[in-house]
């Protein structure tokens, strides 16, 4: 929902507004929320693979560098409607920078799931022929792109949306961060550029109320960031409850005012982390019974029921997208793990062009 | 002055920090420590675990994702008599607070004319070898050893981690304190012997000048620091049984660096190989080629070697990896070309 007045917003304000947004939500066009579902969808079935994938070689002990997946590995399971319910509206054109923690922003903007795959496990006919991994990954035929520092990637969604109105396109940029990102210089630097020179910038902020093990009301002086946009003279929306359809609506509108020269906006989604900030993170930091509270409200099954109920689909229909989702994610893995490993020497490659 | 205190016990290169840390923080009130996940998780890499707890929040403090200000604020906390021990989880992540460091944290004492002091530690991890790629597995001694003003530390094994982090936090200059994270005895990384050692169980300083001849020999001197060094230790049981006697020098401080160490070792050896697991241009292997080169040239009977990361960002893929970070295997092979058996 767009926060109006942030000063006064209300929890009692907020429900019924929710409510009024709810009974309206069948405007969305089918082709989108089953777009939504489907991106959804396959974001979890590829890391639900990861997961495993990361585990081998780390068994019975743990060891960070083993495995065919070896290093950091930071997975989204849990926060899909936050690139669900924006990238659906964008295009090839339109920027994308993420986080450390990117697949499911990167499967939503069409990233070349082989490719990416590929480059998670290190090999050579990955998206950076096996030099960046999963925290660093490039896809600039569809504008993608993350990486490892927190906060860094949102001057330079800034910065292809100053391009973008340099250039006297409509097109727009978003900077997706997590909420401990907002806490970082470049958040705050970024948005005063983009609001004085109304640049079409969108800063998606996940909020899965962590920043590793550091809970956001012991990080952050304000319960919601629509606050911050305040400050900076721009529009503020918060979706609540990990909704992927308030969060289409309110990010129509912030892509809308951008495409139309009204400037920059911040959308804040109340968002479920599902697993450790890494795998291996030992989460003594929150209680077990926290997560599973969270996979019982799971956006994403909770799309599904809505999608038959609501009659947009068959379930016949819906298992035929869930296979075809299978098979495409398999495939990526077998292509990933069927490619060769660069050769060594190829690290000396690509410093300079 | 090193002093030996014969009550010791086995600690990994964690522990030792944290007892150090400990028993710092029970005799002086005025040490806070902040960082990232310092409190209630302990360090992502274990150097404050339990002091939250003994301690309590107002003296081990989380702090937000906003490295430009809680570095800034150990500086004006610094300024006014506290001594902040900061932590910044991984080396890489230093850039965002950079001017804090080199503009400020570094320059504040001369600018002052000596007039403010500002004891902080800054604490944080280096290190490659597990995959976690270009930004979270540099090893930037350099890049902090340029900056006059700062002293720099690396120590390597868990005696020398504790005393040189106990002289760290006394020093009244900002001190910049790196620890490997393999070097720490996690149990979620590669398990090294190197990274558990007997340590004193009292408080002790060790200097932050020294370096240290960890294994004599009498052929070729090798300097390394932490993970180099330890490399270095598997290189020369490689060497000996080639007939080479090599002499292994462990840095542990980075700035100021312990000339007459390294200038004593290759007067006797005539050979020097200088391994580094940061980048090659401009770095350790460089500085302590210039200093033997200009100060110690006669003593050279073959020219240097340097062994270091060659001018690429650390690669993803774990074959590139290995490729550029410097190991026994390629110590070896760059001590056979300077010494002829």
């Amino acid at each position: 929902m767009f926060i109006n007045d942030c000063g006064h917003f209300l929890p009692l304000q907020a429900l019924v507004i929710l409510y009024i947004n709810f009974s309206i939500m069948n405007n969305i066009r089918k082709k989108d929320l089953l777009w939504m579902y489907r991106v959804m969808k396959t974001s979890r079935y590829f890391e639900e693979r990861m997961e495993k994938a990361y585990l081998e070689g780390k068994q019975p002990v743990f060891n960070i560098g083993a495995g065919p997946v070896p290093g950091e590995m930071h997975l989204s399971n849990g926060q899909e409607p936050a690139a669900a319910g924006m990238i659906v509206h964008l295009t090839k054109n339109d920027t994308v920078t993420a986080t450390h923690r990117p697949h499911h922003e990167a499967i939503a903007k069409g990233v070349d799931l082989k490719k990416m795959t590929a480059e998670i496990f290190g090999k050579k006919t990955g998206l950076s022929k096996g030099k960046g991994g999963h925290m660093h990954l490039f896809d600039p035929n569809v504008k993608f792109s993350c990486g490892g520092i927190v906060g860094a990637g949102i001057p330079h969604a800034a910065g292809a949306a100053l391009a973008n109105k340099k250039r006297n396109t409509n097109w727009v940029a978003v900077a997706f961060i997590g909420d401990g990102a907002t806490n970082t210089g470049a958040f705050h630097e970024s948005l005063n550029l983009a609001a004085l020179w109304k640049l079409p910038l969108i800063v998606v902020v996940e909020d899965n109320s962590w920043g590793i093990s550091v809970a956001k009301k012991d990080s952050t002086s304000v319960p919601f960031n629509c606050i911050r946009a305040k400050s900076y003279d721009i529009n503020g929306y918060y979706v609540k409850k990990n909704n992927p359809i308030e969060m289409y609506r309110d990010s129509k509108e912030a892509i809308d005012r951008a495409r139309n020269g009204e400037g920059p906006s911040i959308i804040e989604i109340q968002t479920d982390r599902y697993l450790g900030h890494f795998q291996g993170d030992p989460e003594f930091y929150r209680n077990k019974d926290e997560v599973a509270a969270l996979r019982a409200k799971d956006p994403i099954e909770k799309l599904k029921k809505k999608l038959i109920k609501e009659s947009y689909i068959t379930v016949q229909e819906l298992s035929t997208i869930d296979s075809l989702i299978i098979k495409e994610v398999d495939k990526a893995y077998e292509f990933a793990k069927h490619s060769e490993y660069p050769k060594p020497e190829e690290a000396l490659g690509d410093v300079f062009c | 002055m090193e002093t030996t205190i014969e009550k010791t016990k086995k600690l990994t290169g964690s522990k030792a920090m944290i007892q150090a840390l400990e028993q710092e923080m029970t005799i002086d009130d005025s040490i806070f420590i902040m960082g990232e996940d310092v409190g209630k998780y302990g360090g992502i890499f274990g150097s404050t675990t339990g002091l939250y707890s003994m301690f309590g929040k107002e003296r081990v403090m989380d702090t937000p994702i906003s490295e430009t200000g809680f570095i800034g604020a150990a500086i004006g906390a610094a300024a006014e008599g506290l001594r902040p021990v900061v932590e910044l989880m991984f080396v890489d992540f230093h850039g965002v607070a950079m001017d804090q460091i080199y503009n400020h944290m570094a320059k504040i004492q001369y600018m002052s004319g000596g007039r403010v002091k500002l004891p902080i530690v800054l604490m944080t991890a280096v290190g490659g070898g597990y995959s976690d790629a270009a930004q979270h597995s540099q090893t930037l001694y350099a890049s902090f050893g340029h900056l006059p003003g700062l002293k720099v530390v690396a120590p390597t094994f868990p005696y020398d981690i504790k005393g040189m982090l106990i002289s760290a936090i006394r020093d009244d200059n900002p001190v910049i304190f790196m620890f490997h994270k393999t070097l720490q005895g996690l149990g979620w990384m590669d398990q090294l012997e190197a990274s558990l050692g007997e340590v004193p169980e009292n408080a002790y300083a060790i200097p932050l000048n020294r370096a240290k001849v960890v294994k004599q020999g009498k052929d070729i001197t090798i300097v390394g620091a932490q993970m180099m060094t330890v490399e270095a230790l598997k290189a020369a049981e490689e060497l000996a049984k080639k007939g080479i006697d090599a002499e292994v020098i462990d840095l542990r401080s980075i700035k100021p660096i312990d000339k007459e160490t390294i200038l004593k070792s290759v007067a006797k050896t005539h050979h020097l190989l200088v391994v580094d697991e940061d980048y090659l241009s401009y770095g350790i292997t460089a500085e302590i080629s210039a200093i033997v080169a200009s100060e110690g040239f006669n003593s050279l009977n073959a020219p240097i070697g340097r062994l270091a990361i060659p001018d690429v960002p650390i690669p993803y893929s774990r074959v590139m990896e290995k490729f550029v970070i410097p190991n026994s295997e390629k110590i070896v092979e760059a001590v056979l070309k300077i010494v002829t058996v």
